[in-house]
């Protein structure tokens, strides 16, 4: 009996190492950079047609998900590169001991602030911000007070598990402080459900699922731009909008340490940087040459930009977090 | 053979508690949102079990006194949820509940909003979905033990419907509906795949879904240990309670017999009733499946290939499962079958712990012991099979057992008389007899596995799938048709392995 029961274990141990005559270089990233119409099959083939290699890319969920996969795999990961953590994370994900110094120059960024992390480099960075139809909802909400007083529907994302969920529970706490959690309570009926991930609460939103979902200033180029419908627009709140920096770091232990290192010299060249306004919707951390797309000046600028540097947020997670859980598990 | 088992058993279901008990400690750290979980899965089962039932009475009243065309059909339909994968039953009701579903673009044509179906209320929807057919079966089953000479003498000394109710179909009720009630309850406890689709932020949270949250979002294994032992004393206690109340194995048959009701009208306004009750209920149960078949079929070609393997390694799972559930069930009743011995009792009490168990309990207890010594993803598939075996295990048992109990009790004399033991009784007695069951019980086994959503989410990475995590990737990706084709083809790989058990079973028997 027992042998029958091993016999059957054994039998699904299926180990799955492909033996590949170019070194393979696994990138660790969210869902929708890798979807056909993200950034993944562009940046894939000009890499590939420079470095000898095999990129593969790796989805694990959204942004946060991404640093707990990192965890949980921990030394054992197959990761070489992770990419696409934000500002808000690399403190938490430095603490994991996982990531390398990148050993690059950073200067000469189009960021609005100076880098100086000398364990990740920056590849895009934007506004988050509730993206709304305008043809549906003529009148949007400037602030989060209006927001939770308008019977708008919204849908947002998790914090554990999403980098913008986790840049909304920021931005309200950078702009309400102490009053955080009393905003929580009053946009508790507002939020029609709470994804795991971006791509879910985008997807839900178009569907119709919500008036207004959270996502980015830059988010209406896509539909003006790719789909050439401008009633897509982003609601200019009178706070400032929380900034979002997206960054990419190499994985202590990685046994491809090289190709790494030129891959990420490689996010800060055009053939990364060119593809990033369009496929996924951000501004580049360092414009290509050919400067920004059409269409990008359509977009609204905040006039307060609001960001707590890595320290800052990771302190502020937690208690955040606990405001957040309390005020929607009602 | 019977320490041997024990042994086994002991591993698979009582080491992960010990090793989840072990982890969480003393620690009484008890958060608002655990606090808040402990509460949705409470109440969304009370809700869930109160709805399924009411919605199941009709049904079951309309179909036990009537006797239609296609009346069996309708029964053996109402079988199926059981092998339903949850996750192909939630697809299948956001193309029609679905705010981009049939059910809302026809609202809104004459102006009305279909309300969110994310959170509670989707949730309970979802599970009275899929427990009403098992308790209309179980209530059938109730009105078909009302001896039909009852019914008679009723009718000729002209009883009143309200007489008949009272005395006849009440008594009936008051035994069978909390027990079906508590059936229902204690399977929605332990919801994962339901509410990790349907459930909409810490909100509308069970604690299996906070387990994964805490495996998945902070990798906290303290947190999740600590949640799975709420998820034990919650499932454990109710269990307990059930065992009690609950005829388990009569969950596995349904009786097709129509009962003569000579005390109902054949013609008039409870005629109209009974028809109307039932096509409501067929619509309601048939219309999501036929939407996902109408709606998946053309996208069957152009499902991405990686659909192949994931189907590849689901099949792996279900099979191993329904070979371990199956092979154990076989063990456990014989050991218990040659006599009262210790090693029967333990045997028979190990068998049916899972019920107590949640996949995703065993699942942490699992990777609690396996994380230190061996990567968790490269033992993702076996692990799966396993707990899976374990949770179909008490089905099994309780399936095999009446069988081989009886083939006992009839052949027993004859069988030692002709000196039939050992190996030899059991190739030419026991497993004749108990073929059919054993066919059944497998495909039970390998249906629910095929569709399982619970394991194979905390221990695989992206790089082994199987076909359930495949459709809620997609869903997750917001590919709709190729998630709605995904669960099409996994409807079908699940009825087709049920079938082929069953049929095995079956053939010349």
């Amino acid at each position: 009996m027992r042998h029958s029961i091993l016999a059957a274990g054994l039998a699904l141990t299926i180990g799955t190492p492909a033996l590949a005559q170019t070194p393979v270089l696994t990138v660790y990233t969210y869902d929708s950079f890798v979807t056909d119409w993200g950034p993944g099959p562009a940046v894939e083939e000009a890499f590939e047609a420079t470095c000898n290699c095999d990129l593969e890319f790796v989805a694990a969920g959204d942004g946060a998900a991404l640093l707990a996969r990192l965890r949980l795999e921990g030394a054992r990961t197959d990761a070489d590169v992770v990419l696409g953590l934000d500002t808000n994370l690399t403190a938490a994900a430095r603490e994991t001991g996982l990531i390398a110094p990148h050993g690059l120059s950073a200067d000469d960024l189009d960021l609005p602030i100076a880098w100086e992390d000398d364990a990740f480099l920056p590849f895009d960075w934007g506004y988050f911000a509730f993206v709304y139809d305008s043809s549906k909802t003529p009148e949007a909400p400037s602030n989060f007070r209006d927001l939770a007083q308008s019977d708008t529907k919204i849908i947002i994302q998790d914090p554990r598990s999403s980098t913008p969920g986790l840049g909304l529970l920021l931005w309200v706490k950078a702009a309400y402080g102490e009053d955080a959690a009393e905003v929580w309570q009053d946009l508790s009926d507002n939020i029609v459900t709470v994804t795991k991930g971006w791509s879910e609460a985008y997807g839900l939103f178009l569907e119709g699922e919500s008036d207004m979902v959270l996502s980015y200033t830059t988010s209406p180029a896509y539909h003006l731009i790719a789909e050439e419908d401008p009633t897509k627009a982003a609601a200019a709140f009178d706070e400032g909008h929380y900034m979002q920096i997206e960054v990419a770091g190499i994985v202590e232990g990685s046994d491809q340490t090289d190709l790494a290192k030129s891959f990420l010299e490689f996010i800060l060249s055009d053939g990364f940087q060119g593809v990033i306004p369009t496929t996924n919707w951000m501004y580049p951390a360092k414009v290509a040459s050919d400067g920004l797309p059409d269409g990008f000046e359509t977009l609204i600028t905040p006039e307060t930009s609001l960001i707590f540097d890595p320290s800052e947020a990771a302190m502020k997670r937690d208690v955040a977090l606990a405001e957040w859980l309390s005020a929607l598990s009602q | 053979m019977g320490w041997g088992l024990v042994l086994a058993l002991t591993l698979i279901v009582i080491a992960p508690v010990i090793v989840v008990a072990w982890q969480a400690g003393v620690s009484t750290d008890i958060r608002p949102e655990d606090i808040a979980a402990i509460r949705f899965t409470v109440t969304q089962a009370i809700l869930s079990a109160l709805v399924s039932v009411i919605v199941a009475l009709p049904i079951a009243r309309a179909l036990a006194r009537r006797q239609f065309w296609g009346r069996n059909a309708i029964i053996t339909l109402l079988g199926a949820p059981f092998i339903l994968p949850v996750i192909v039953a939630v697809i299948a009701l956001l193309t029609i509940f679905g705010q981009g579903g049939i059910l809302a673009r026809y609202l809104a044509e004459i102006g009305f909003n279909l309300p969110s179906i994310y959170g509670l209320s989707g949730v309970v929807l979802a599970h009275v979905f899929l427990n009403v057919p098992l308790v209309t079966r179980y209530l059938l089953q109730g009105w078909n033990d009302i001896p039909a000479e009852h019914f008679r003498l009723a009718a000729s000394l002209g009883f009143s419907a309200r007489d008949t109710f009272r005395l006849l179909e009440l008594p009936m009720l008051r035994a069978t509906l909390p027990a079906a009630a508590l059936a229902v309850f204690l399977i929605c406890t332990t919801s994962f795949a339901v509410a990790l689709t349907m459930g909409g932020g810490p909100r509308a949270t069970t604690i299996e879904l906070a387990i994964f949250q805490a495996f998945r979002f902070d990798f906290d294994l303290a947190r999740a240990s600590q949640l799975a032992l709420f998820q034990l004393l919650l499932t454990g206690v109710t269990a307990l309670v059930a065992f009690r109340v609950l005829r388990l194995a009569s969950f596995g048959g349904g009786s097709g017999r129509p009962l003569s009701r000579p005390d109902i009208p054949k013609s008039g306004g409870l005629v109209v009733l009974d028809a109307t009750v039932v096509a409501v209920a067929v619509v309601f149960f048939m219309a999501p499946l036929l939407s996902i078949v109408v709606r998946g079929a053309p996208h069957l070609p152009d499902l991405p290939s990686s659909i192949w393997l994931a189907s590849l390694n689901s099949l792996l799972v279900a099979l191993a499962a329904a070979l371990m559930a199956v092979l154990g069930a076989l063990g456990v009743v014989l050991a218990a079958a040659y006599g009262a011995t210790v090693a029967g009792t333990t045997l028979r009490i190990l068998a049916y712990l899972p019920l107590a168990l949640s996949p995703l309990v065993l699942g942490t207890g699992l990777f609690l012991a396996i994380n230190p010594y061996i990567d968790p993803r490269d033992v993702a598939l076996p692990v799966a099979a396993t707990v899976n075996a374990a949770v179909t295990l008490p089905f099994a048992v309780g399936i095999l057992h009446p069988v081989l109990l009886r083939t006992e009790s009839q052949y027993a004399n004859l069988a030692d008389s002709v000196g039939l033991t050992g190996w030899s009784r059991f190739r030419d007695l026991y497993f004749p007899a108990s073929r059919p069951a054993l066919g059944f019980s497998a495909g039970l086994a390998a249906a629910l596995s095929i569709g399982d959503l619970s394991v194979i989410a905390l221990f695989t990475g992206a790089d082994v799938t199987t076909l359930p995590m495949q459709v809620y990737r997609l869903m997750g990706a917001y590919r709709m048709e190729d998630a709605v084709a995904a669960s099409l083809w996994l409807l079908l790989l699940s009825l087709f392995v049920f079938w082929v058990f069953d049929w095995w079973g079956r053939r010349d028997a």
